[in-house]
């Protein structure tokens, strides 16, 4: 394949064919690869244990939609769906309102200790939440919210501000002077600069961040695991780790559970797909 | 956070982000010394009742023996000095070292692979449709990875198992096994990671100009000295965040370990996190486990500051 070669008596050649194929050869093959556990996840959550053993990868014989009833039933997954949704949603909104707020700040302003400030907010992009756990454990233990949400609410919005600010604050910083000055010409104070001009232009950054809070919060799984014993309270990731070792036998259960713990992320990642690609890695490389 | 990915990523490039010099951007300068500081009183008050305040006092605790119940008692540097003689926590660093390999290497690695391709040819085409389906496992819960995988790598009908049968191997437990837990938890990070890289240099590579590349064939510059000369220092950037996100990733491992093996067996695929936990709320080793929570921090800031160093030297 490297025969190719791209200068014949010094001639500019257009790529080899045989280039051409390869690469889309690799591509396909390391996505069927990506995909591959997905599919295989899908197929086996529709199969009877027995019918795994003689047909592991085919469809299903008989498409078994009981499965995810009976999942869904055993797992009691009505209950931790609807916590995943109670603690998602205040994050998502709290931290979006934060991440407006401090990233107007660094974004458009200067003041004392503003470089600190930041600094001090990026912070909590790098440090693993490992590295809070212990204190927060006792620290909810001391404000009786242990087993709460408020216990997964809080934290979240807090370490979801620290990438929103980053994020926020680099939309802002770019919007151009002369929008920001005209309105000031127009006697508009900042706060109402905020309101009518600058957050109807960062809808697109606020739409793509929403997405990155959600799925970081969706998927979640120390704090859920440390902060809450309590059934009630107990979000989908960790309630199907719990899942795993009751029903580690019963491979089509475990499967369709696997289903339904990702299939809101999957859905929307099926719509918002380029908000999810744009933003992280955006999100990583823009600064 | 659950996705060890990319959260972390962001103070990548954040080294310009305390950007001065943007004076005359900034608007309603002079008339408004106080606001910056009432917008950013309620972020900063949740912000460090949340996220600092608990750093601080991992640090404070680390101080300490205390099992969470009965008053601390202080004992200086005692848990630090405790672990440089601690054989399970060393092992646990080794294995998020070995995870290096599965997290940074093998997936910076493929997405090169496909990258010196690239460089062959102007336009992919679907190059959309790679993308969305490359960051799958970006997207999906790490503890959904976790329970998927294990399944596969089952000897018991796991398809992994299945696949090798083919070519005439015997079914083993790669998980239960103490020599193959290690490199089958590992190789489920590299599933999960290389798409990311690959999606971040194509993203990259979108931007180098392409008059470059012409200019090399005319010159007479080879696919290896085109990908060394051109795509390489193109995607300096990328390769660097990439390297940081990824490698964060790999000694902060919590949620794969936890649901694919518990750290089992016999400690084969024990990691710094799992050890944080397994201390801290299993053996009420509080102090002790605040410890290793303040070294892995302090371990995951020196990398990538060492990365962004390592950037900046070489520019």
């Amino acid at each position: 394949m490297r025969g190719c070669s791209d200068t014949v008596s010094g001639v500019p050649m257009r790529p080899g064919r045989g280039f051409a194929v390869s690469q889309q050869t690799v591509l396909t093959a390391f996505m069927v690869l990506a995909l591959f556990p997905i599919v295989l996840m899908w197929l086996t959550a529709l199969k009877t244990s027995a019918e795994l053993a003689t047909n592991p990868f085919g469809l299903p014989e008989q498409w078994r939609f009981d499965n995810f009833a009976e999942t869904w039933r055993q797992g009691n997954f009505a209950v931790y769906l609807r916590s995943s949704v109670i603690v998602v949603v205040p994050v998502v909104a709290g931290a979006l309102a934060l991440s407006v707020l401090a990233g107007y700040a660094f974004g458009r302003f200067r003041f004392r200790g503003r470089g600190v400030l930041f600094a001090v907010f990026l912070l909590g992009i790098m440090v693993p939440t490992e590295g809070l756990i212990i204190p927060l454990y006792y620290f909810m233990d001391d404000l009786s919210l242990l087993n709460t949400y408020w216990a997964l609410i809080l934290p979240q919005i807090a370490l979801s501000t620290s990438f929103g600010a980053f994020w926020m604050r680099a939309f802002f910083a770019d919007v151009p002077g002369e929008l920001v000055d005209a309105a000031a010409v127009d006697g508009a104070g900042p706060l109402t600069t905020l309101w009518r001009v600058l957050l109807p232009l960062a809808r697109p950054a606020l739409g793509t961040l929403s997405v990155l809070l959600f799925m970081w919060t969706w998927n979640e799984f120390l704090l859920a695991l440390v902060l809450v014993q309590d059934e009630s309270v107990r979000t989908l990731p960790v309630a199907l780790s719990f899942f795993q070792n009751q029903y580690t036998a019963q491979v089509p259960l475990l499967a369709a559970a696997s289903t339904i713990v990702s299939f809101p992320i999957l859905v929307i990642y099926a719509l918002l797909h380029r908000r999810f690609i744009e933003g992280m890695v955006a999100g990583s490389v823009k600064g | 956070m659950a996705v060890g990915g990319v959260r972390e990523g962001a103070p990548a490039s954040s080294r310009e982000a305390p950007r001065r010099g943007q004076g005359g951007r900034v608007g309603h300068a002079g008339s408004s010394g106080w606001l910056p500081y009432a917008l950013l009183a309620l972020p900063a008050l949740v912000y460090g009742t949340f996220v600092v305040f608990p750093l601080a006092s991992t640090v404070r605790v680390s101080f300490y023996d205390w099992n969470g119940l009965t008053p601390p008692v202080f004992v200086g540097l005692g848990n630090y000095v405790a672990l440089m003689g601690d054989t399970l926590f060393w092992g646990a660093l080794v294995h998020n070292g070995v995870f290096l390999l599965f997290y940074t290497v093998l997936p910076v690695g493929v997405a090169f692979l496909l990258v010196v391709l690239l460089t062959q040819e102007r336009a992919v085409r679907g190059l959309a449709l790679y993308r969305v389906g490359l960051f799958v496992p970006q997207v999906i819960p790490m503890v959904v990875v976790g329970v998927v995988w294990r399944w596969m790598y089952s000897p018991i009908n796991g398809v992994v198992n299945v696949a090798l049968g083919w070519f005439g191997a015997d079914p083993r437990p790669f998980l239960g096994d103490v020599t193959t837990a290690l490199p089958a938890v590992g190789l489920v990070a590299t599933w999960v990671q290389y798409g990311f890289a690959m999606v971040l240099f194509l993203a990259g590579i979108q931007r180098i100009d392409r008059a470059l590349f012409d200019a090399a064939a005319v010159d007479g510059a080879g696919p290896w000295a085109r990908f060394r000369h051109i795509t390489l220092p193109g995607l300096r950037g990328e390769i660097v965040v990439a390297l940081t996100v990824s490698m964060i990733a790999a000694f902060r491992v919590f949620d794969l370990v936890f649901v694919m093996t518990r750290g089992g067996p016999a400690n084969a695929t024990n990691v710094v996190a799992f050890e944080i936990w397994r201390r801290a709320f299993q053996q009420r080793e509080v102090g002790a486990a605040a410890a290793v929570a303040t070294v892995l921090v302090v371990l995951i800031l020196a990398l990538s500051r060492l990365v962004l160093r390592l950037q900046e030297s070489e520019q």
